[in-house]
């Protein structure tokens, strides 16, 4: 518990003195390995700990990046208002697409997302008067004092470790738990009294949302947005970060996301075929290493999983 | 727009061709997924490969008039084969692991297979030209109609009828559809189960690279092209029913005919209006409009 804390806040400390090393480079990537930590993480509380595949989580991505892309810019808000709108939106959508998704499972939840998405993305690609469609929505609003790498690199910072110490709290709690007995056995978890539903439902809202802060980060830091990110393949990508780091632990989705994001930049610069490395990769997790970086790690150190 | 008879006619020609296609893919997907019950994401790049390996095929059988329908062969044989090595070398060992695992070996294959058509065929559009005799158009009494779509339709109620006898009326057949129901209990019975799902994968795709090859003279082949198509697959598969071959059919003939007539009714949104059949069969008859509830759904 202790030695958590401590490596925690080394981590941080750490993060905070990447920009010193005055790299653009280094800010960039650090950025958007943050970003989609944080995605990753929002994922992870439904596959980890809820025990569903979703195979449409890019659909809340999008429609956080595209709620902030239009609030700021086609609607003109504030940033300080368009954030946490575009955020609410998200969570909202999630909320109603959710409490469809969640009647259904195994097989036929993941296809119902998958639809849900491929929905949004089919959208978001044929509305292109407010989208942009195929072109993108080019030439985000973004508010002067998160203009600069730095600066943008330190709120991502903020707004991620905050969410994910919320996220964290969440699956420390009453509910987390309940959560967890859900995916372990659900219909023990109704015998007792447990509302499943509502419980996944609340799930599938609160990684919705997480994802959304995600997407909203991610448009800012790009200053646009690209119908590319609805498509399924988003989804898979996510899924693949969530595995490749462990889905059994907490801070898994995070090392996957680095590792993933920081092996795409570099491998991208020597060759056209990252799809074949990403591939390779996946294959070697599933086969020999089911539970992922840290479940990796953990068994090493001699630790016990979750 | 409805005024126009002819119009109508050749978008009712063009779903049903369009539909027959997709049909002949999806017939193959449909079979795996209701035996093995895998969400084979790599079918999709398994009919894209049958169409370069078509493409190959019919440049080597240059001078043969017989060279498009062997090609047609070789993709379906070339692609069974590929899948053999694939299920007996990895994915069969993933059988006794999470659904979740299964799906993203396919996932990882369709990475791979997209290099290796990058690789292999280069990044730009190829395409392959109509069988001999088969470029012109064939006179329907109301329009004249291209021959080849023509042709598809036929091959597609041939290939609907071939795999239903297999299924339905021969032994093979009958032990798949044990498979699909109860795999332990035909274990039990003496039978050898990893086999069943071997062939089922073998053959599935196998139809998937015929199906690829068929379509390789009607469409333009290119890098990418199996992300859409896959997903297409898996509405039919939804829209008629994990596993049902009959539910198949129709979804793709439903999809066939939403995609020509859509684009009259509400041009620009014929895509969002697929998504949304998909959605609401899901939340109306998740089993599909052809299958058969399953525990937990009655």
């Amino acid at each position: 518990m202790n030695k958590s804390i401590t490596g925690t806040a080394l981590l941080v400390l750490l993060l905070a003195l990447v920009p010193l090393a005055g790299s653009r480079y280094l800010i960039y990537l650090v950025t958007e390995i943050q970003i989609f930590a944080l995605f990753a993480l929002s994922f992870n509380l439904l596959l980890g700990y809820g025990g569903l595949i979703s195979f449409g989580h890019a659909a809340w991505f999008s429609i956080g990046a595209y709620a902030s892309a239009i609030l700021l810019t086609t609607l003109g808000w504030p940033f300080l208002l368009a954030f946490p709108a575009a955020v609410a939106v998200t969570a909202l959508a999630a909320a109603l697409i959710g409490y469809f998704c969640v009647k259904l499972t195994e097989i036929y939840f993941s296809m119902l997302t998958l639809a849900f998405g491929q929905l949004v993305w089919a959208i978001a690609f044929k509305w292109v008067s407010v989208t942009g469609g195929d072109t993108g929505f080019i030439g985000v609003a973004v508010p002067e004092f998160l203009d600069s790498p730095v600066r943008f690199f330190y709120f991502s910072l903020c707004v991620v470790l905050l969410c994910a110490t919320v996220l964290w709290v969440i699956v420390r709690s009453a509910y987390g738990m309940t959560l967890v007995a859900t995916r372990e056995n659900r219909n023990r978890a109704e015998f007792i009294g447990v509302n499943v539903r509502r419980v996944q439902l609340v799930a599938f809202t609160l990684a919705g949302t997480f994802a959304g802060v995600a997407g909203a980060l991610f448009t800012v830091f790009n200053h646009s947005v690209f119908v590319e990110t609805a498509w399924w393949s988003t989804s898979a990508e996510v899924m693949i970060m969530s595995i490749l780091g462990g889905v059994g632990s907490f801070v898994g989705p995070v090392i996957g996301a680095a590792v993933l994001i920081f092996l795409d930049r570099t491998v991208t610069e020597y060759t056209q075929y990252w799809p074949s490395v990403m591939g390779v990769i996946l294959l070697a997790v599933l086969f020999f290493m089911p539970t992922g970086i840290a479940g990796f790690l953990n068994r090493r150190r001699g630790g016990t999983r979750r | 727009m409805f005024d126009n008879p002819v119009l109508l006619f050749i978008q009712l020609m063009n779903g049903l061709s369009l539909g027959m296609n997709l049909f002949i893919i999806s017939s193959g997907l449909t079979l795996i997924l209701g035996v093995l019950r895998v969400l084979n994401f790599a079918h999709g790049a398994f009919f894209m490969l049958g169409g370069y390996v078509c493409f190959t095929l019919v440049g080597a059988f240059d001078m043969s008039p017989m060279g498009f329908w062997l090609a047609v062969i070789g993709s379906a044989l070339a692609l069974g084969a590929l899948a053999w090595i694939i299920e007996r070398l990895m994915l069969r060992h993933l059988y006794h692991r999470d659904h979740l695992y299964q799906l993203l070996f396919t996932y990882a294959l369709v990475l791979l297979i997209g290099d290796l058509v990058k690789v292999g065929w280069g990044s730009s559009v190829l395409s392959v030209s109509f069988p001999p005799g088969l470029d012109g158009a064939t006179n329907l009494g109301v329009a004249y109609y291209p021959s080849y779509r023509l042709l598809l339709c036929v091959i597609g109620v041939l290939v609907g009828l071939g795999l239903w006898y297999f299924v339905n009326r021969t032994r093979a057949g009958r032990l798949v559809r044990a498979a699909r129901q109860d795999r332990e209990m035909l274990e039990s019975l003496g039978i050898n189960v990893g086999r069943i799902y071997l062939w089922v994968f073998v053959a599935g795709s196998a139809i998937a690279g015929m199906g690829g090859a068929l379509a390789a003279p009607a469409i333009a082949l290119a890098p990418g092209m199996d992300a859409e198509i896959v997903v297409e697959c898996f509405i039919i598969a939804i829209i008629g029913g994990l596993g049902s071959l009959g539910g198949a059919f129709l979804g793709s003939l439903i999809l066939g005919l939403l995609n020509a007539f859509g684009v009259l009714l509400i041009p620009e949104f014929e895509i969002v209006l697929i998504y949304l059949m998909m959605v609401l069969v899901l939340l109306i008859r998740p089993w599909g409009l052809l299958g058969k509830p399953e525990a937990g759904y009655r």
